[in-house]
């Protein structure tokens, strides 16, 4: 009865946590979306309506915003794992101590630095007069200016560590015997990376891309100050939070959807239990 | 001008029609479908003892330490400020709950009043609102509803069309360069980022499409809605970028990646730099019209009072003016010094001629407010929704 007790005691805040603060702010944001907006104070009154959903299904710049959204978080993901893992695995396997050390903090570094100070050194840095321009502007490079590119470089470079960090630790557990084994059985440095090395982060990859993935999927300060016109699903929901909040609930429930139905996908393959 | 006051006159009509058919059931709808239902909200009646501090939501310029200062000496109120970029997140600040005073456009103070969300002002408290407010901006649509004040003016200003004069070397006398597929300067034009803006795409339309039979640019049918989004889609094609963040706006002049786009006078100022230069294209434009408005349960009403009166003196008035570089609303200020005077001339603040080419932010209601009756006009909410698709 008193082990009972007691862990009860260990789990009401987390327990709290969980379900105070995500849980039934979840719920609470499902029961918006069907609430109706006085359409001239733009104040929210409980109800039952399907309009909202009839709104972003009626309105094609919904779709095509969430399709482009859904490419930029990918996009991002998938820049991300080219980055993390060869540096990964010179970092683990080819790099002096002295090096690792450098290069792990040169990988967290920005992480202390404010999210808004990174993005709006972004934009500096690509701005038509700005660094990118003129170190390659004599070279005869241009740089993307603010677009949907810039936008994915500027979200990769927010988000790798996420994806670096894991995938670097799971490279370094590796045992060294196995790479040993595969040389000698005549495997070349591509091969084993692709046959060993691989199989064996897949995990690592999978928690990184869960982070770049959603991470992007939400973000909207981005597309705001490096986008150009770039409208994403956090662009639209933000400027309808002050007019339209229920419609925002409504649409907030697009990228819910796709972190669901990402992480069924990454169940279905087993990651998870192995992460 | 005075189409406007027509249309305000007339607006003002149908609330007071809407609100005499709500005193009897507050949710009921009046004949004509505009309903202003006005939650009664007590007005102040006498002041009592300052608190410590006031909160403030303004536009960027409205409250700097150059008058703040003394206001907190003489008071004993501080004041905490936060910047605005656009009057939806204002309504929605406001809405809050933590702050006492906002610095209201037209477009979001009339939400503010039918919301709720501010107090009738006495004007016996504020001694500084006086006669010399100038004539366009007393008892406007936005501030006044059924003889109630609920908005103390602070200026007025016309959304400018800024222009970086190393690039575009021609002044420019229109807003076609900024709207038209051909224009010289595709992709390096800037664009305000909010709903409102539709109202700059109609405006232009006002002059250059006359079949369309846009007589007010807040008053829009579905065709015209259509015809303004279809616009909007044309320049998206040619903007560089959209603002709402005027440090953002700023640096995209500063930095090259704009050329030319809608701006307002402080941000032009700010940029230090005498090669952007201004311009109120031939079509006019949307402006603005401010009002201190105090928010209705407000912890620190008499601090808030005092900041609503101590601005309304002319030097204070004034000053605002200057920095956010807008016609101050108390004309004393235009008397004080040459300087004043100049300052008045430059932005005409006491020419009423000058202003009916500018058309201040206004909600958009299905009530047609140009006059039509035999058309329904397109509601904010609709505005909102066609706003995304500009972007795609």
């Amino acid at each position: 009865m008193n082990r009972r007790a007691q862990l009860s005691a260990l789990l009401a805040l987390p327990m709290l946590w969980l379900i105070g603060i995500y849980i039934f702010s979840l719920i609470m944001l499902l029961v918006t979306a069907f609430w109706v907006t006085d359409p001239f104070t733009s104040k929210v009154k409980p109800g039952f309506t399907l309009r909202n959903f009839e709104q972003i299904i009626a309105n094609p710049a919904y779709a095509s915003t969430s399709i482009r959204t859904l490419g930029i978080a990918l996009a991002v993901t998938v820049l991300s794992i080219l980055i993390s893992v060869p540096l990964g695995i010179f970092m683990a396997k080819v790099a002096s101590p002295k090096l690792r050390a450098i290069l792990a903090v040169a990988i967290t570094l920005p992480l202390w630095a404010g999210y808004l100070v990174k993005i709006l050194a972004m934009r500096i840095t690509f701005t038509e007069d700005g660094f990118f321009n003129s170190m390659l502007g004599p070279l005869g490079i241009s740089g993307p200016g603010f677009s949907i590119v810039t936008v994915v470089l500027t979200l990769t470079y927010l988000w790798l560590p996420y994806m670096a960090v894991p995938v670097y630790t799971a490279i370094r557990q590796l045992p060294p015997n196995l790479f040993d084994a595969s040389a000698d059985l005549g495997a070349g440095a591509g091969f084993t990376i692709r046959t060993v090395v691989l199989p064996l982060i897949k995990p690592a990859i999978i928690a990184g891309s869960i982070f770049t993935f959603s991470l992007s999927l939400g973000d909207y300060i981005a597309a705001k100050f490096v986008g150009g016109s770039t409208q994403m699903i956090g662009s639209i929901i933000a400027s309808n939070i002050n007019l339209n909040p229920p419609i925002a609930a409504a649409f907030s429930l697009v990228p819910i959807a796709f972190v669901v139905v990402y992480l069924v996908v990454v169940q279905r393959t087993g990651a998870l239990e192995r992460m | 001008m005075r189409a406007k006051i027509m249309t305000g006159a007339a607006i003002l009509a149908v609330a007071a029609l809407a609100l005499t058919a709500c005193t009897t059931e507050s949710n009921g709808t009046a004949a004509g479908g505009l309903s202003i239902d006005v939650p009664d909200i007590p007005m102040l009646e006498e002041l009592g003892e300052m608190e410590s501090e006031v909160n403030i939501v303004a536009w960027s310029g409205f409250v700097e330490p150059a008058w703040t200062d003394e206001f907190t000496a003489e008071t004993g109120c501080t004041v905490n400020r936060r910047v605005a970029g656009t009057s939806d997140e204002m309504v929605q600040l406001m809405r809050t709950g933590d702050y006492d005073v906002v610095s209201a456009s037209g477009d979001a103070s009339l939400r503010l009043i039918a919301g709720g969300d501010v107090q009738p002002i006495n004007l016996d408290l504020v001694p500084n609102f006086g006669d010399d407010i100038v004539e366009g901006m007393k008892g406007q649509i936005y501030d006044t509803i059924n003889g109630k004040s609920y908005g103390v003016p602070i200026g007025r200003g016309a959304n400018i069309l800024q222009y970086n004069s190393d690039v575009v070397t021609e002044a420019p006398t229109s807003w076609d360069v900024a709207w038209e597929a051909d224009s010289p300067y595709a992709g390096q034009i800037i664009a305000y980022d909010a709903p409102i803006y539709i109202a700059d795409a109609a405006v232009y339309l006002m002059a250059h499409e006359p079949d369309l039979g846009i007589t007010n640019p807040y008053a829009l049918d579905e065709t015209q809605l259509d015809a303004a989004i279809d616009l909007l889609k044309q320049q998206n094609k040619i903007v560089s970028e959209y603002w709402a963040d005027p440090a953002a706006q700023i640096t995209s002049f500063a930095g090259g990646t704009s050329a030319l786009g809608t701006s307002w006078e402080i941000l032009r100022k700010l940029t230090d730099d005498d090669k952007f230069k201004s311009v109120l294209p031939e079509e006019g434009s949307t402006g603005w019209s401010d009002a201190w408005m105090i928010a209705a349960e407000s912890e620190s009403p008499n601090c808030a009072y005092a900041w609503v009166d101590y601005t309304s003196a002319a030097e204070v008035n004034g000053a605002i003016a200057t920095n956010f570089g807008m016609a101050p609303a108390n004309a004393a200020f235009c008397e004080t010094s040459d300087e004043a005077a100049a300052h008045c001339e430059y932005f005409n603040a006491t020419d009423e001629e000058y202003f009916s080419n500018v058309w201040f932010w206004t909600t958009p209601i299905e009530q047609c407010i140009d006059g039509r009756t035999d058309a329904t006009c397109t509601n904010f909410q609709q505005w909102t929704d066609a706003w995304l698709s500009v972007k795609g």
